[in-house]
């Protein structure tokens, strides 16, 4: 069998996961007690629930803590060649969105989606270009017609949309 | 019967060209959902949710919104099943069952049989479950007119315990998941004080955490992610379904009539109790297996092993509308996001609905057996060009589903901000469907967090902080001895596991 580099065991990942619900649990209980975990004069404060809420979280990561660190698999979390492939997708995802909406110069959805379509269709179907225009602007004006037009549902835009009379 | 005039009024609201036409179109786009990798039942209705906002401004336009989503969900359940006979992938979580037998079926080159067979029993446990719903919802609905905070507590507690009690994994996952989406949700402005919670002077956290972004992040994006590890490819079993087959199969399923109560049963069972549909599949193919006389041969590609998840499959995700509709508690995900859908149109999901809003109510169940009927036709003449869709190569497909994710997250708030939790959302969803930590508890949660809250704290007022008022009478007792049962439901099986442990050496000698 071929032996795939490996991105941390199960078992290191448990602890990982089990570690952040942990903060994330202290964070709840340190905000509750900010606000009054108590019963005030009018009845339960606005942190009353939530302080238990924060308890459990922590009392249940605890427990998935010693749980992983007992018995977590070793076993290969997620292998490179798998996390290459997520990453393909993740980080042009990431770039797609803040194409859509950014401080700097926002570009709207429709352009964005464009981009984002024929660059996978461009490096991983290898696709050509004529194909590849069918395809966004035929997915596009299908978007535009189903959300502005049938369901009047707008949608962010950009400059060229605006070029053409679209705001 | 009370409820025959009823459901007659609802099929006069339903049966109109306009929502016969939002049926259809609702069915079909469920289906593509549902053989979608990525998207489906849950985050399909969340990102579709949106387009019903203007419709349901306009008069009778909120039975018509939810008779277009109602009908995804029922497309999203149909279509499940296509991809586990044909591709062997699991369309949805409820389908994992039906690959079992479903695809050894179409290896063998009875992919025709499968499907039909899979469609009917999803059809007859439907069926069953609106039966269910249409004599029981009135019943359930006027004895819970007379509920106060406590009850309605002690039905949260019920939902969120029976997640622990049934959860197959570690109670420990499932409780750190669900506790998670109560703190999520409150996240914001207090009801109550008017006090920020947990917002850290971040002005975006104001409007708190909406489900609906978590639905389409956790479902959506985080599937997305997992199928990539599988490769980008999907290798698949040719559909053939000519009417013949379908004739063919129909006459041999009567036989299996047993299997399929049975499933129904179940189904229904853990429907209304919120179980879900997935693990009702997988526990009616259990019961099937171990009570068929075929038991030894399934997994090899019989019948009887698509009819049982099947039917249990669709009965479970029907009848999860039941407590969804009476009480306001959803037993499902996508249970939860029709009930977010009732909300944001202005009605209030609970008792009353059935009161003050009759017409709604029974268009609703009107539609679904109108909608089902629809759905069986369109599935059974349409399945060549469903399965056609997973032959779109996956440098389109993918794309196209994450634009139509983000387009979704969109539309919620028309906020920007909610495009990038979803993908934050995403991740987490892949991280913790890696590591066995239940997503649809953390999703309940967040969707009834607010409420379980108000209702603990008016109990809490009630009783000056007594805790007491959970065990003052007979209902609110009976509710919360079922929830602290269920909760500790892990610790009791292990104790009996203990007991019958020593004794197992005996029984295997007999």
């Amino acid at each position: 069998m071929q032996q795939e580099k490996a991105v941390g065991s199960v078992r290191l990942w448990e602890v990982v996961v089990a570690v952040l619900f942990l903060i994330f649990g202290a964070i709840v209980v340190w905000d509750s007690r900010r606000l009054g975990a108590q019963w005030g004069s009018d009845g339960p404060q606005a942190g009353y629930f939530p302080f238990y809420i924060g308890v459990f979280i922590c009392v249940a990561s605890a427990m998935n803590l010693i749980q992983g660190i007992a018995k977590g698999s070793r076993d290969a979390f997620v292998e490179w060649g798998q996390l290459r492939l997520i990453l393909i997708v993740l980080v042009p995802t990431l770039v797609y969105v803040a194409l859509i909406d950014n401080p700097w110069y926002s570009l709207g959805i429709y352009v964005p989606s464009m981009v984002f379509i024929a660059f996978f269709m461009r490096f991983l179907g290898k696709y050509g270009w004529a194909k590849i225009a069918a395809v966004t602007l035929g997915t596009m004006v299908a978007f535009f017609v189903m959300f502005e037009i049938w369901f009047k549902v707008p949608l962010p835009k950009g400059p060229i949309e605006a070029a053409f009379g679209f705001a | 019967m009370q409820e025959i005039q009823n459901l007659l009024g609802g099929f006069a609201v339903a049966l109109s060209w306009f929502n016969l036409m939002l049926m259809l179109a609702g069915i079909v786009l469920g289906v593509i959902i549902g053989v979608l990798p990525g998207l489906g039942g849950a985050n399909g209705v969340a990102i579709l949710l949106p387009l019903t906002f203007s419709m349901a401004q306009q008069p009778g336009g909120a039975t018509s919104a939810i008779i277009l989503l109602s009908c995804i969900y029922w497309g999203a359940l149909f279509g499940g099943a296509i991809t586990s006979i044909l591709f062997n992938i699991p369309g949805e979580p409820w389908s994992v069952a039906t690959t079992f037998d479903g695809y050894p079926l179409g290896q063998k080159g009875r992919a025709g049989a499968a499907l039909t067979a899979a469609f009917t029993s999803s059809f007859v446990g439907a069926l069953v479950a609106v039966l269910l719903i249409t004599f029981l919802s009135p019943i359930v609905a006027r004895f819970a007119l007379r509920f106060g905070p406590p009850e309605y507590f002690s039905v949260y507690l019920l939902t969120f315990c029976a997640f622990v009690g049934m959860s197959k994994g570690s109670p420990f996952k499932t409780i750190a998941s669900m506790m998670m989406g109560f703190a999520l949700a409150a996240v914001g402005i207090d009801t109550v004080t008017g006090q920020l919670r947990m917002t850290f002077g971040f002005e975006v956290l104001l409007k708190g955490f909406d489900f609906l972004i978590a639905v389409i992040g956790l479902f959506g994006i985080g599937e997305i992610l997992l199928t990539l590890e599988e490769g980008l490819e999907f290798k698949g079993t040719q559909a053939k379904l000519n009417m013949r087959v379908v004739l063919e199969t129909w006459k041999e399923l009567p036989r299996y009539w047993k299997t399929s109560i049975r499933s129904a049963a179940v189904g229904c069972m853990m429907g209304i109790v919120p179980g879900g549909a997935t693990p009702a599949s997988f526990m009616s193919y259990g019961l099937a297996k171990k009570m068929s006389r075929d038991g030894a041969k399934f997994g090899t590609g019989m019948v009887e092993g698509v009819v049982a998840p099947e039917t249990a499959a669709h009965a479970a995700g029907t009848s999860a509308l039941l407590p969804m509709l009476t009480l306001g508690v959803p037993g499902s995900p996508t249970a939860a996001v029709l009930l977010g859908g009732l909300m944001i149109w202005g009605l209030q999901p609970g008792p009353l609905l059935f009161v003050e809003k009759p017409d709604f109510v029974w268009g609703l169940i009107a539609s679904m057996y109108l909608g089902n009927i629809v759905g069986l036709i369109v599935v059974l003449t349409c399945v060549p060009f469903f399965a056609a869709i997973l032959r779109v190569p996956f440098s389109i497909i993918a794309p196209v589903i994450l634009v139509i994710c983000a387009i979704g997250a969109y539309t919620v708030h028309n906020s920007m901000f909610d495009v990038w939790l979803m993908v934050l959302f995403g991740v987490m969803g892949y991280v913790f469907k890696k590591l066995d930590y239940p997503l649809a508890p953390l999703v309940l949660a967040l969707v009834l967090g607010d409420r379980a809250e108000d209702s603990f704290r008016q109990s809490m007022l009630l009783s000056q902080g007594d805790m007491r008022i959970f065990y003052a009478n007979g209902l609110v007792g009976t509710i919360t001895t079922l929830s602290l049962l269920l909760l500790f439901w892990p610790l009791i099986s292990m104790g009996i596991d203990l007991l019958r442990g020593r004794r197992a050496p005996t029984i295997d000698k007999e």
